[in-house]
């Protein structure tokens, strides 16, 4: 190939791996928010799923894509807040609660979206970072979505947030030890229904990134398992808020480089390519993780860090 | 005397709860759809009677329940040894392909023993892969819940790559398989019923692990393991070895659940085999408690739902959704009931008992 | 027993129908319209999809509206056992007596497992191979030759297309599909000669962000017309049409969605097919086993031409489907060379449309991009 396909080849990485790895961004900084408490939330498949649906017919009931956006972190927020409360009970394994919620996302979503299959919906706005290029393909690469620099700007924010700020230092101390928490007055429970609605609400946005931006339509087959593999990212991103922007980048660009490939003509082996990001993953964690010391970064509550 | 009350209560509760919290989850059921202006009395009739309201449902319900009581034990099993695994598609997969993949091999096949043969190659994929999560778990601390629930991605693509490329049958062009298996190999229905052998399969592998899990030594020892495994290593039990040996014999299950699918259903190995079984098993299994005993009542439960599901689309025009969502009703239900452990029925006892401290009530 | 039940039904049924035919030679319209039927429908996933499932919802509301018929439809049923407990549902609940199974994957061995069990009830497969050899006289296949639409396709593509390069996102490599990349491949490099197809396979039927991938990367690459050959063909178009390039569609028209886009479309017109096979089972004759049609037979058609398609390609377009209506036109015929320069139709040989040996393709012709 020649230098010029090469940069092209590239340019459409990166273009993908934005376009991709958005939903990725949000649900993963709302997974690793609540990890941060102690909590695991593994629903948040139903939660990406049914934000999607509910952001998509806002949007297209109200004609906003932006109330739309509301409307998907506002279910968001909602199932998280059913994940904490039924959490907090004493005896119920939250594991289990994630895979129930992740059902009855699911379900509520295929459930009321039936309507919404045919419509379309106003979509969210681009920033056309690109206009500076006269090459069509560099325009269309960099112009992303408007809700990519606000993950960045959540990321940033998380990050510092959780370490420079008072609510932080609680959240990771509910998390790292809920007894030093409770010696200290601090509400366990209250703190971790917060985390977890709070990281509904994040994770909603992905949902709005995907029905309203890309692929920008409402579809049974919206979802293929990215706000659970979303759970194996904030592991790989070592609860680092900014490592979890990296690592959406590389799984999105991992999820773009099989189509990219052979839109130049390399084709073949499509299946393994696609599942490229649950290897590396799986690969990582078994290179990184020891039997003997924990996770580093990971919180202590956490029932991962064994 | 007292132990004797306690022990009737916590069984009392242990069935009284779940059906309260089912009871709830079919009120809430009907109270959505009749937000939606469909009659709840008309959705709950047709619910019993496609579950189980004639011959033909309690087949269907039967049919559907069959793959989900192996798939639940792929998670019972480990979960009964403490761990959370959820790659249950991909060993239920991997078993499909092992089934379907061994006459390439072994080309001269042929009845019961062939077909004994081809379905433990099915258990034996199924039960590599499982185990292979739960050993990552022991000798490398990769949390279990998320290796298996990658290694299902891997297996699955895995599969569809073999199947259509290496494995594939030439013939089946609009519709990749691998080469159908043999006659003599495939699995026939029970006399006089439209379930074919695989039900008998769930029913006598969920009655095996249940008296394994109760009666034996290893049994009781995985039993210890899932309970404390500080104190079984402690004790001097080889915790890695009963793990591995929990998710091998989990794997196996769904492995052979996949097998199945292939020797009773399709025939061959096809994209068809990837039909969620492996994640409905896990509803199953956290509805049962992990309890193999209540696994198959369970699993015929969900197979009705299923069954049930049709009914509700074709006469009241219920989307299919429906299903998924009584069921997350019930599961997110049932959890929630869990609470209520302890609280439900409440201490009946004689006054003059009260004055002396009841140690079992800590313990309950 | 339950067994014994239905097969008794059943026969009372066939014996009816039967009596009935003979009663009613001459008499049929009024038969017609006496003769009650349940008419079960089996989609693979929604019914509004605005793609393959819709097509076929939309000739089961047609035949919903005629009289004496009633329509049963389950949706979202996998190609597993749902399916065969689907169908006998709709045979032992609703009492149905016409089964429509729509995707290609029911066929075996779901559909000819239930059709064995019940020899009464007529099966209307969509997609199917039957043969008289291997199956049994109550089931039937129909299948439309969209081909022929989706060669015009190309036609139109070939003038639109300033770059010289097509699009087609596919779901998997399998004869029907590779059929379309090569009847759209064939139309457009009818108008210019040195026109290339770059084809990319998402590997499964529904997967809409890597459809959305797909069209993303085939438009970075160039590609300014694009058409599809999956389930739901929303995405692609959408996804075209947000780049500014234009698409052709493909099961049903989704001109709706992108007017400033849209060229024209590959339809099916399943209703002539579910028209016949209900009018069979109606009136008794035996149950048509193998249909198959495309244009000239009204199996299928092509959507109305978007506002910018130039008058020289609807010319074009109108010529060769004058010919396809007439039965005229060859798409495939020799020298047909595929894109690793092996020869698979000999010159001289013309293949027409029934030709079986087309439904087993498995190449795909020069000028495509792409590895089968």
């Amino acid at each position: 190939m020649t230098g010029s396909a090469w940069l092209d080849l590239f340019l459409a990485i990166v273009g993908g791996a934005i376009r991709v790895g958005t939903p990725f961004l949000f649900v993963s900084l709302g997974e690793c928010l609540t990890e941060k408490s102690g909590r695991i939330n593994l629903g948040l498949e139903g939660v990406l799923v049914f934000s999607a649906m509910a952001g998509f017919g806002a949007a297209y009931l109200s004609g906003s894509p932006w109330l739309g956006v509301l409307a998907a972190a506002g279910s968001g927020a909602l199932l998280g807040l059913l994940h904490g409360l039924v959490c907090s009970l004493p005896r119920v394994s939250d594991i289990a609660t994630g895979i129930a919620l992740m059902l009855l996302g699911t379900g509520l979503a295929f459930y009321l979206g039936k309507p919404l299959i045919q419509p379309q919906a106003p979509q969210i706005p681009s920033i056309p970072l690109g206009a500076w290029s006269a090459s069509q393909q560099v325009q269309s690469a960099l112009s992303i979505n408007a809700l990519f620099p606000l993950g960045v700007l959540m990321a940033l924010g998380l990050a510092w947030g959780l370490k420079h700020t008072r609510w932080g230092l609680v959240l990771r101390m509910v998390g790292d030890s809920s007894d030093a928490a409770r010696a200290l007055g601090t509400s366990v429970t209250a703190v971790r229904v917060a985390a977890t609605a709070a990281g509904g609400c994040i994770a909603g946005l992905g949902g709005a990134s995907l029905s309203l931006y890309y692929p920008g339509s409402w579809n049974e087959g919206l979802s293929s398992g990215q706000g659970l593999i979303a759970v194996a990212l904030v592991i790989f991103a070592r609860w680092s808020p900014i490592r979890c922007l990296g690592a959406a980048l590389l799984f999105g660009g991992a999820g773009a480089i099989g189509p990219a490939l052979q839109s130049v003509g390399v084709s073949g082996g499509y299946y393994l390519f696609n599942a490229m990001p649950y290897a590396l993953t799986l690969a990582i964690l078994v290179a990184t993780c020891s039997p003997r010391q924990s996770l580093r970064g990971a919180p202590m509550e956490l029932g991962v860090s064994r | 005397m007292s132990t004797a009350t306690t022990a009737w209560r916590e069984h009392a509760e242990s069935v009284l709860l779940p059906v309260l919290a089912l009871l709830g989850a079919l009120l809430l059921f009907g109270a959505w759809v009749a937000f939606g202006g469909v009659s709840p009395v008309d959705t709950w009739v047709l619910l019993f009677r496609g579950a189980f309201g004639d011959s033909f449902s309690i087949q269907n319900s039967l049919q559907r329940a069959a793959p989900l009581m192996l798939t639940a034990l792929a998670v019972a099993l480990p979960a009964r040894a403490g761990l959370i695994v959820i790659g249950g598609e991909g060993a239920l997969v991997l078993g499909a392909l092992g089934c379907a993949a061994l006459p390439y091999g072994l080309p001269g096949l042929s009845g019961m023993w062939g077909c004994a043969l081809v379905l433990a190659a099915g258990a034996a994929c199924g039960a590599a892969w499982l185990g292979l999560a739960g050993a990552l778990r022991q000798w490398r601390g990769v949390n279990e819940t998320i290796s298996s629930l990658l290694l299902g991605y891997i297996a699955i693509a895995v599969f569809k790559h073999l199947v259509e490329g290496p494995l594939r049958d030439p013939g089946s062009l609009n519709k990749p398989s691998t080469l159908a298996l043999n006659e003599s190999l495939r699995i026939a229905s029970l006399p006089g019923l439209d379930v074919h052998w695989g039900l008998v399969w769930g029913v006598a592998a969920s009655l095996a692990a249940a008296v394994w899990l109760s009666f034996t030594t290893s049994g009781f020892a995985v039993r210890v393991v899932g309970g404390n495994a500080r104190a079984a290593r402690l004790v001097g039990l080889p915790t890695n070895r009963l793990i591995l040996l929990a998710c091998a014999l989990g794997g196996a299950c769904a492995g052979l659940a996949g097998a199945i699918e292939v020797a009773a259903v399709h025939t061959a190995a096809n994209a068809s085999v990837i039909a969620g079984l492996g994640y409905t098993g896990i509803l199953v299994a956290f509805v049962a408690r992990h309890n193999p005993w209540m696994v198959p009542p369970v699993a015929l439960l969900f197979g009705g739902f299923g069954a049930a599901g049709s009914l509700l689309q074709r006469r009241l025009g219920l989307p299919d959704a429906s299903v998924l969502v009584l069921q997350g009703f019930a599961f997110m239900l049932i959890l929630g009931s869990e609470a209520l452990r302890g609280r439900l029925l409440p201490a009946a006892r004689a006054p003059a008992a009260r004055a002396t401290p009841h140690v079992q009530e800590v313990t309950a | 027993m339950r067994l014994d039940l239905s097969n008794r039904r059943h026969w009372i049924k066939t014996l009816g129908a039967a009596g009935a035919g003979l009663s009613t030679l001459g008499w049929s319209a009024w038969a017609q319209a006496q003769k009650p039927l349940t008419v079960g429908v089996v989609y693979v996933g929604p019914k509004d999809d605005f793609g393959y499932n819709q097509a076929q919802a939309e000739a089961a509301a047609e035949i919903k509206k005629l009289p004496g018929l009633k329509v049963v439809e389950e949706e979202n049923v996998p190609e597993t056992t749902a399916v065969q407990k689907t169908l006998q549902g709709m045979i032992s609940q609703d009492g149905a007596g016409l089964l429509f199974p729509t995707s290609f994957g029911y066929f075996d061995p779901h559909l000819l497992a239930v059709a064995a069990k019940n020899p009464g009830v007529r099966f209307a497969h969509c997609g199917g191979l039957w043969s008289e050899a291997k199956h049994p006289r109550n089931v039937g296949s129909f299948f439309g030759y969209i081909d022929e639409c989706q060669y015009l396709n190309g036609v139109i593509a070939g003038h639109m297309t300033q770059s010289k390069k097509l699009g087609f996102v596919a779901a998997k490599p399998i004869p029907q599909v590779l059929r379309n990349i090569n009847a759209f491949t064939l139309g457009a490099r009818s108008v210019k000669p040195d026109i290339t197809t770059l084809a990319v396979f998402t590997g499964d039927w529904s997967m809409p962000v890597k459809e959305a991938e797909s069209t993303n990367s085939l438009a970075d690459q160039g590609v300014d017309v694009f058409t599809m050959h999956v389930d739901g063909p929303k995405v692609v178009v959408e996804t075209a049409a947000k780049r500014g390039k234009f698409v052709c569609g493909y099961h049903a028209s989704q001109a709706k969605l992108a007017p400033q886009a849209y060229l024209t479309g590959a339809e099916w017109q399943w209703i002539t097919a579910y028209k016949a096979m209900v009018e069979a089972a109606r009136s008794g004759a035996p149950h048509p086993n193998f249909l198959r049609g495309g244009l000239k037979e009204g199996y299928v058609k092509t959507s109305a031409y978007g506002a910018m398609v130039s008058a020289a390609a609807r010319k074009n377009a109108d010529d060769v489907k004058a010919q396809m209506q007439k039965g005229t036109f060859d798409i495939f015929k020799g020298e047909l060379k595929d894109n690793t320069g092996k020869t698979v139709i000999a010159k001289g040989k013309v293949l027409k449309q029934t030709d079986v040996e087309l439904e087993s393709m498995n190449y795909l012709v020069e000028g495509v991009v792409g590895k089968v």
